[in-house]
């Protein structure tokens, strides 16, 4: 029966197999190939600013940009922390609690019914909209209508997607549970919670993003003047083309950082194929 | 020597077949007496089970057939106490169906394995354990016992998504039997396995059914599956789902696949068939298909190994 059971095994590789059969590029060809498009780019782009010299004044080279990256990076780096920070609270407060909510939504049909117009309001409202009144509501010295704004751009997808997950668990799993007298509790934490699991963490991928937008675009809006935001339209104003976009590329640095984390997260969670 | 009276041998049929006393002192593993459910569908009130009686005793194989929408998909979830039945009453060992869920007193397998993707075959076998406070050690013990069982020692470790069919549905089998159930309700287990996994997994199950020493019952659309596995066949109709007929297998304890070519397997198969189609031999154009896909003899590939789905 083992040895049977042996040659019937798919391995491993099975559920990656699928995945990667779609489409047949070579492992090194998936990472070379983006690679040269930006190269193609930044020599084009250099091309048009250097050599041709027709670019706007505005787009400087991108030698240029990085050169001034480097040589600000320490004023840069505070910036960045403080937006990312703004941009990290945000993320964890509106997942928490978006998860809350959606926790209570699930349990209770009344909830669900409350809470669902809220959230689509939330969702259509331009939250950056707010800000200058959060701003003015929080004082100009305070991060805290920042944060605010990231908090409720995080909360949508997170709320939307762990509902989901919620209602994800199948009838078999629900009546072997049932059938091995689970209680209420014990489905939830064996059943319920590692099913919304993927979804969870693909909502905090999308919420990464978004809050660190929220809170980047929060500081176009006045408050401290601190952030990579405030940095970029600050020099973009006075014509420092160069340290403007080394702020750019400075943001860039942060939306990559909170996309990559959430994303490796998810793909933890979701390396068990349904079977 | 004179003549021994004609009634003398006591039937010809093995022991181990022989109808099983009631009047024994435990009370059966299932008794149903007197079952009816109705389901509200927007159309009206459909009957799924019609006064249903049946005894099952302990340590005994019952298989139930039937063409779709006979019931005996319902009639096993009233007995696992997943749906509740609108009239008569279910006693399992004696207890009413609600109370020997709560004491874990069967354990139950679904025509899909309904493993948790996200825990290993191990952790899937000790479910039930987990469930109701068993120790870390002696969960692990019994996950060793159980993967021996059902032939899947080096997988313990593995997760269900690198198991094939016929693996998933044995550590189905494995999780099932986990917490020692004296009853084992199975629905439609191996009804989305091939042909060659599912023959070989019913030799599989006689063999544990017996060391276990577990009763089944056990829900099928197979004819040849049903004779194969059990000690009566209970055979039900459609619209309202009852019972029509119980055939006693009586082949005895030993279930080798030798048994599937013998004549008395093919009398049996026929016995089935026939009473499925209400006595009449001669099949009819609709239940051709039927006949077909549930024959005796069925090596006939891919294209029959999956049942009609009875409940989607």
């Amino acid at each position: 029966m083992t040895d049977t059971a042996t040659t019937t095994l798919a391995g491993p590789s099975r559920a990656a197999g699928t995945a990667t059969g779609e489409r047949r590029l070579p492992g090194w060809l998936r990472w070379v190939a983006p690679v040269v498009v930006g190269a193609l780019i930044v020599v084009l782009w250099w091309f048009w600013v250097d050599v041709l010299g027709t670019a706007p004044r505005m787009l400087p080279s991108p030698f240029a940009i990085l050169a001034e990256f480097v040589k600000r990076w320490p004023i840069i780096a505070q910036d960045m922390a403080i937006t990312a920070t703004n941009a990290l609270i945000g993320l964890v407060i509106g997942s928490l609690l978006a998860m809350l909510f959606a926790g209570l939504a699930a349990a209770a049909r009344p909830i669900d019914g409350m809470l669902a117009p809220l959230v689509a309001a939330l969702a259509v409202i331009p939250i950056v909209a707010i800000t200058p009144i959060l701003n003015t509501m929080f004082g100009a010295s305070s991060q805290f209508g920042r944060q605010a704004v990231a908090t409720i751009a995080a909360f949508i997808p997170v709320f939307v997607n762990v509902l989901r997950g919620l209602r994800q668990t199948r009838p078999v799993h629900r009546d072997l549970l049932r059938a091995s007298a689970a209680s209420g509790w014990q489905t939830f934490r064996f059943l319920t919670l590692p099913t919304a699991l993927p979804y969870l963490l693909t909502g905090l991928r999308i919420a990464s993003s978004l809050a660190v937008i929220a809170a980047l675009v929060a500081e176009y809006f006045g408050g401290p003047a601190d952030g990579i935001g405030t940095a970029i339209a600050t020099y973009a104003k006075s014509g420092r083309a160069a340290l403007a976009w080394a702020y750019v590329l400075g943001g860039i640095l942060i939306g990559l950082v909170f996309y990559l984390v959430t994303s490796l997260l998810e793909r933890l969670a979701t390396r068990r194929a349904q079977v | 020597m004179t003549h021994s009276p004609a009634g003398e041998p006591v039937e010809p049929q093995s022991p181990g077949a022989a109808p099983l006393p009631q009047a024994q002192g435990p009370s059966p593993a299932v008794r149903a007496t007197g079952v009816s459910k109705v389901f509200a569908t927007k159309t009206g009130d459909v009957a799924a089970l019609s006064d249903v009686d049946l005894d099952v005793a302990a340590g005994e194989f019952v298989a139930l057939i039937g063409p779709s929408g006979c019931g005996k998909s319902t009639l096993l979830r009233l007995i696992a106490d997943l749906d509740q039945a609108s009239a008569g009453t279910l006693e399992i060992f004696g207890k009413p169906a609600k109370r020997a869920r709560a004491d874990q007193d069967y354990g139950i397998a679904f025509q899909q394995a309904g493993l948790l993707p996200w825990r290993t075959v191990g952790a899937n076998m000790a479910l039930p354990l987990e469930l109701h406070g068993t120790g870390k050690a002696e969960r692990t013990a019994r996950v060793a016992e159980l993967a021996e069982l059902v032939g899947l020692t080096e997988f313990v470790d593995r997760y269900p998504d690198q198991l094939s069919g016929g693996m998933q549905q044995r550590v189905a089998i494995a999780r099932a039997l986990a917490a020692r159930p004296r009853l084992l309700l199975m629905d439609e287990p191996f009804g989305a396995l091939d042909e060659m996994t599912r023959e070989r997994l019913q030799t599989e199950l006689t063999r544990i059914a017996a060391e276990t020493a577990a009763a089944v019952v056990f829900v099928t659309h197979s004819i040849p599956e049903a004779v194969f596995l059990s000690d009566r066949v209970v055979v039900m109709s459609p619209r309202p789902g009852r019972i029509t007929d119980v055939i006693e297998v009586g082949l005895g304890p030993d279930r080798s696949e030798a048994l599937r070519e013998s004549p008395e397997f093919f009398d049996l198969v026929t016995a089935v068939r026939e009473a499925l189609h209400g006595r009449s031999p001669v099949a009819e154009p609709v239940e051709a298909s039927l006949r077909q896909a549930q024959g005796p003899g069925t090596r006939q590939g891919p294209g029959t190994r999956q049942g009609p789905v009875e409940r989607s």
